[in-house]
């Protein structure tokens, strides 16, 4: 295997909120060097500040502490390719507006930028509902839009925030299946946050495990289990025993 | 199928019966001699008033369609204009925080004094014509419009806001393409109160000395004790009223098809 090159290093990270009658220290110390092209999972329990840190990433939040270098630059707002937990497909838009919209804002011509879209529409196996609304569309299909329009930021880092929490079980499944054949066809550093430690395993080249108050990194697992990867297999069962011994218990 | 088909047939005899009732109670009433005919007019003699207005201008000086025409042109004057300025205005309150500073306490004070009250100052600066009724109706539409877009702008889901920054859109693309489509629910039940309010508002306009319109016809049937007009401007209101909802939400479905599919 290649030495893959350093795209993001996260160094010292803290985040802070102040609030009226309370300091509340949600991320401290964290430091992640995210490796071209891999498929990263950041692993932690619900409201560990996962979202907080993908927020930072985004641009959306800014630290209280530490700093990010973005290897090649820092990517530009607009350059970015984020997929939300809860979908967050414009409803007034069909499949192809939503996914047009990227390249809308950068000032693209129509031709241009829909056809595109019309190649993530193909990448995530949407064709034929370009014109259908996303009431119109399942879960599943509603979150491959989603990754489509991510996928059309062209950007070359992609930033997945629980993308398939709010999916059933059996599409769940398949849109793990999904994601990763998209990634093998499309590649580019994947930062893909879970609460999930199978789906952290099924996925991750490399998985970090954030815990603790406030949340910090606890440890790193690289997965060495062939792709595709099986539930059952007792080395996944093993990894997977061995995370969840590591994981801070939330109830 | 058929029991879904049949449930709709019966919500339909359900919506004439209550009509049937309503109207058959009324007229059975005034036949018995409850009710006395110099005071309120049964429906049937409405109706045949309602047709001898079509063609005829007598007691009231003018055609059920020309009293109508002349409402119409009051009310939708003073909705359009209130659409026109209230939407926008609620819109840019609602995005830009300078906007919602400078204009909201104002807006806040003018908003609890009802159009009716309004009356006595509109006489003396704008008089008693066009200009004043329309001006009525326009603070009695404009009202609903504001807030309901204001509302509309305050209420967008924040998530999409964040997917339209991370896509590196200026802050009035997100006001253009995220905030103002994702309002449109909002914006249209402003406009449907706006255009309710605005009709309703009519017959207070329409006190104004008037010598034309559906609320001036009713102000004549009682001077003349003829309820039957009083019923017939009544009726024709309500009827109007109806349509132009019906119009609206026609209109709504095309410009924000959307919500329906």
């Amino acid at each position: 295997m290649a030495v893959l090159k350093d795209t993001i290093i996260i160094k010292d990270l803290a985040k802070t909120f102040y609030l009226k009658s309370e300091t509340k220290e949600v991320l401290k110390d964290i430091n992640i060097t995210v490796k071209e092209n891999e498929f990263l999972v950041l692993l932690g329990p619900g409201q560990c500040g996962k979202t907080v840190l993908l927020n930072i990433l985004a641009g959306l939040d800014a630290p209280t502490g530490g700093e990010i270098t973005f290897v090649n630059g820092r990517p530009p707002m607009g350059d970015l390719g984020v997929v939300f937990q809860r979908y967050a497909l414009f409803p007034w838009k069909t499949v192809m507006g939503n996914v047009e919209i990227n390249q809308k804002f950068k000032g693209k011509s129509k031709a241009e930028r829909q056809a595109a879209a019309q190649k993530y529409i193909e990448l995530v196996g949407l064709q034929g509902f370009e014109n259908s609304l996303p009431k119109q569309l399942s879960g599943g299909m509603q979150q491959r839009v989603g990754i489509a329009r991510a996928y059309a930021s062209e950007s070359d880092i992609m930033l997945l925030d629980e993308p398939f929490g709010a999916l059933d079980a059996q599409t769940r499944y398949s849109m793990e299946d999904e994601i990763l054949r998209i990634w093998e066809k499309d590649r580019r550093t994947v930062i893909f946050v879970t609460n999930n430690v199978e789906e952290a395993i099924y996925l991750g080249d490399r998985i970090i495990l954030l815990g603790g108050h406030p949340t910090g990194v606890k440890k790193e697992y690289v997965p060495d289990l062939p792709r595709p990867r099986n539930y059952t297999d007792p080395a996944f069962l093993k990894l997977r025993n061995e995370i969840v011994a590591n994981t801070d218990l939330v109830l | 199928m058929d029991k879904a088909k049949n449930k709709k047939r019966n919500l339909i005899l359900l919506s004439i019966l209550g009509l049937v009732l309503f109207f058959g109670t009324w007229e059975l009433l005034v036949h018995v001699g409850v009710i006395s005919e110099r005071n309120l007019c049964a429906p049937s003699t409405a109706v045949q008033t309602f047709l001898y207005k079509l063609t005829n201008t007598k007691p009231d000086g003018a055609t059920l369609f020309a009293h109508f025409f002349s409402s119409i042109k009051l009310s939708l004057a003073g909705f359009v204009l209130a659409v026109v300025i209230g939407i926008p205005l609620g819109l840019f309150m609602g995005y830009y925080k300078g906007m919602d500073s400078f204009f909201t306490p104002l807006f806040e004070v003018v908003r609890p004094i009802p159009p009716i009250a309004w009356i006595p100052i509109v006489i003396l600066t704008l008089g008693i014509g066009f200009k004043a009724k329309v001006f009525i109706i326009f603070i009695s539409a404009f009202v609903p419009c504001v807030v309901n877009s204001y509302l509309g702008i305050k209420l967008t889901d924040p998530t999409l806001i964040d997917v339209a920054q991370t896509f590196g859109a200026s802050r009035w693309q997100i006001f253009r393409t995220i905030c103002i489509p994702s309002s449109m629910n909002m914006v249209f039940t402003g406009v449907r109160v706006s255009l309710a309010a605005s009709w309703s508002t009519l017959v207070a306009a329409e006190m104004l000395a008037s010598t034309k319109g559906l609320g001036y016809m009713i102000q004549i049937g009682r001077n003349l004790i003829r309820p039957d007009i009083i019923i017939v401007g009544m009726l024709t209101i309500g009827l109007v009223g109806a349509l132009m909802g019906w119009v609206l939400s026609l209109f709504e479905k095309k410009v924000a098809p959307w919500r329906y599919k």
